[in-house]
């Protein structure tokens, strides 16, 4: 087992540095440089421009940019923002648990719906219910993220006016962040002061549902289908036909014999999925206003605060890159053939 | 002697009720206690549908109907699916061809002997697991304690085979059904497992249906045989009389085109022509388009199964005709 891991792990350094190199150049492709867009449309006396670049070390050609780049990482310093003069890292962390609580929730939301939603049009195929499911899901699928929120955000906030339109909470509640999360620290927050903090955290919850449906689409519809055909194909294997020539009830020949081998091919997706929830992050961030990293790294983009985006993407990618390297490991406790394989 | 398994006018259709297609027609077949039933015929003669029908394996869309089907008394096809799983996985038990596929391979060798164990006889801790050993050792697998733990790909064909059936046999079945259990299996394996089988129906005094395309392990092993053609039974009987004496043309033809029997000869024996499918099906004998002894009445009509000389045979003009012969022949025995 450590082996593997070992194995897994050494493949992981050209990727990081792939993603390095890739954010480098192209956030240096977009015309403009951070001087030019803080300044804005006044005009800019040339001589303090290059003295501003070369204070930002911004004047050096790019290969030696990029080798002080990769030192610095090195070093695990990560740089401060050109615009904020906050360190990357810190905005990150103080950003990060908002993001991580809208993906979490679009996940648990994806993950427990998509299986069951599988399985059961799998047990039940060529039924209304498979139909249905694989409809909606196609459609789920195929749907933009924008388009979808805001569809969402006129029928049950605005016609319904069952949750609210954007943010995490209430204005009118004062909450201390404890853990970043805001379900959490609300439900703290009601239990240290009942009084002053009545209903924070069923507010909390409103303000959470929309955006991880919203966020959780994409994933459960891919979930869904892939947990589908995986059911459909492990159903016929022949282990299967022995399972049920024992005598066992269909929960266990579904849920022990069945479930467990096809939920191997739907990790790797759930995996995937996290790349494409950081993806999905940045657009429902934007239309819930939600304070996470997805709307940090789009305002980092426009103001071309080069460090932050270098760097912020780089964090998430590696967050990325870990969850999958965690799923890796997961499918050799799922799957003992790999974790024999030598 | 009533007899442990009835099977009378088993069908199982598949396909759109106007236009099915019937993988088993009109299928009788009795097992008593004790005894070992050969089931011959080649790929889709309806062997295995037959057996997975008794096993209440087919699924929608199939369709099994049956004038009859009980086990040990009691009428299977009145009972309900939980009532059903009761009895199947313990007195009736199956193995089934390849036993590497056969196996989950998520799961140990051990927890899927003793899941049979835990379902059926209740049984949970050491008492479980000694009795595990104990199957593993019955089926004569080396160093078993070691490979309690172990995962169906680590153990070779032969061993795996051994593993569905000490799973099959754990719960003490009175009818094991074998689905041509060393198909997949190395030679000298596939004798071994024979064996081993022949073996255990005689320990454990099981009735043993034996599904199989090898005429040599059903004249060795088995008691009687019946002979399936296209979804039906074409002759059932007493296997030294019905391989001495075929009474249908199809077992004749069967037996003329094993090895053995055709010393000397250029090319084995065959039979022209294929099994007739969903489409070409004739409305007279099933076998009448390649039968040479074929006459105007079996292309017309479907003879039925009817007594032989050594048993039943499906046939308008049988090899043998008269049961007077079998008397005059058991005399002389």
């Amino acid at each position: 087992m450590l082996l593997f891991i070992f194995r897994r792990l050494s493949v992981l350094i050209p990727t990081f540095l792939g993603v390095t190199l890739l954010t480098f150049g192209l956030i240096r492709m977009i015309p403009g440089d951070p001087i030019e867009v803080m300044v804005g449309e006044r005009t800019l006396d040339p001589v303090m421009h290059a003295e501003a670049m070369h204070r930002l070390g911004l004047d050096k050609p790019l290969p030696a940019q990029y080798a002080d780049y990769l030192t610095n990482l090195l070093h695990g310093n990560f740089g401060e923002s050109l615009i904020t003069r906050d360190s990357v890292w810190h905005e990150f962390t103080t950003l990060f648990p908002a993001t991580l609580e809208l993906a979490t929730a679009a996940m648990i939301f994806a993950v427990v719906v998509g299986l069951l939603a599988g399985v059961v049009a799998a047990i039940k195929r060529g039924s209304i219910f498979d139909h249905g499911v694989m409809g909606i899901s196609l459609t789920g699928f195929s749907m933009p993220i924008f388009w979808w929120g805001l569809i969402l955000i006129m029928f049950f906030s605005v016609k319904l006016g069952w949750t609210p339109v954007s943010g995490r909470l209430d204005l009118a509640y004062d909450i201390t962040p404890r853990t970043g999360f805001m379900l959490i620290d609300s439900w703290l927050a009601e239990r240290a002061d009942p009084s002053a903090n009545a209903g924070a955290f069923v507010d909390a919850l409103k303000h959470l549902i929309l955006p991880a449906i919203v966020l959780g689409t994409i994933p459960l519809a891919v979930i869904a289908r892939m947990t589908r055909s995986s059911m459909l194909e492990v159903l016929r294997e022949d282990y299967v036909r022995t399972a049920r020539a024992k005598g066992l009830s269909p929960a266990r020949v579904i849920f022990i014999h069945t479930l467990r081998n096809a939920l191997i091919p739907v990790l790797t997706v759930i995996g995937l999925q996290v790349g494409t929830l950081m993806g999905g992050a940045v657009l429902t961030e934007t239309i819930f206003s939600w304070p996470g990293i997805g709307k940090w790294l789009i305002d980092a983009i426009s103001r071309r605060d080069y460090p932050v985006v270098q760097n912020g993407i780089l964090i998430v990618a590696t967050l990325i890159i870990v969850v999958n390297f965690i799923v890796d490991i997961l499918y050799g406790i799922a799957n003992p053939r790999i974790r024999h394989a030598k | 002697m009533m007899s442990l398994l009835t099977i009378k006018n088993l069908s199982v259709a598949f396909g759109n009720p106007a236009n099915p297609f019937r993988a088993v027609e009109n299928m009788d077949l009795t097992v008593n206690q004790g005894e070992i039933v050969g089931i011959v015929g080649e790929s889709g003669s309806g062997k295995s549908v037959t057996m997975m029908a008794l096993m209440g394996l087919i699924d929608a869309p199939g369709r099994v109907t049956a004038d009859e089907l009980s086990f040990d008394g009691k009428n299977l096809l009145k009972m309900s699916a939980r009532e059903r799983r009761k009895i199947v996985g313990k007195d009736i038990a199956m193995i089934f061809q390849d036993p590497m596929t056969s196996l989950n391979p998520s799961y140990t060798v051990g927890y899927q002997i003793m899941e049979v164990l835990k379902v059926h006889q209740g049984l949970r801790g050491a008492a479980l697991k000694q009795r595990a050993l104990e199957l593993m050792e019955m089926v004569e697998i080396p160093a078993a304690k070691s490979r309690l733990d172990a995962y169906p790909h680590q153990l070779s064909g032969g061993m795996s085979q051994r593993v569905v059936i000490a799973m099959a046999i754990a719960c003490n079945p009175k009818l094991l059904i074998a689905d041509e259990p060393t198909t997949a299996l190395d030679v000298t394996i596939q004798a071994q497992i024979m064996e081993l089988l022949v073996n255990l129906q005689k320990s454990q005094n099981m009735a043993l249906i034996m599904i199989t395309h090898d005429l040599a392990v059903v004249a060795e092993v088995a008691d009687r045989v019946a002979v399936m053609y296209a979804g039906q039974v074409a002759e059932l009987g007493r296997v030294p009389e019905l391989f001495r004496q075929p009474a249908h043309p199809y077992t004749e033809a069967l037996l003329s085109s094993i090895p053995e029997h055709s010393k000397g000869a250029e090319r084995l024996s065959t039979l022209p022509g294929i099994v007739p499918g969903q489409y070409d099906r004739p409305s007279g004998c099933l076998l009448s388009p390649r039968c040479p002894y074929a006459q105007e009445r079996c292309r017309a009509e479907r003879p039925l199964l009817t007594p032989s000389a050594n048993g039943s045979v499906r046939c308008h003009f049988p090899l043998i005709a008269q049961p007077v012969e079998i008397r005059d022949r058991k005399v002389a025995q």
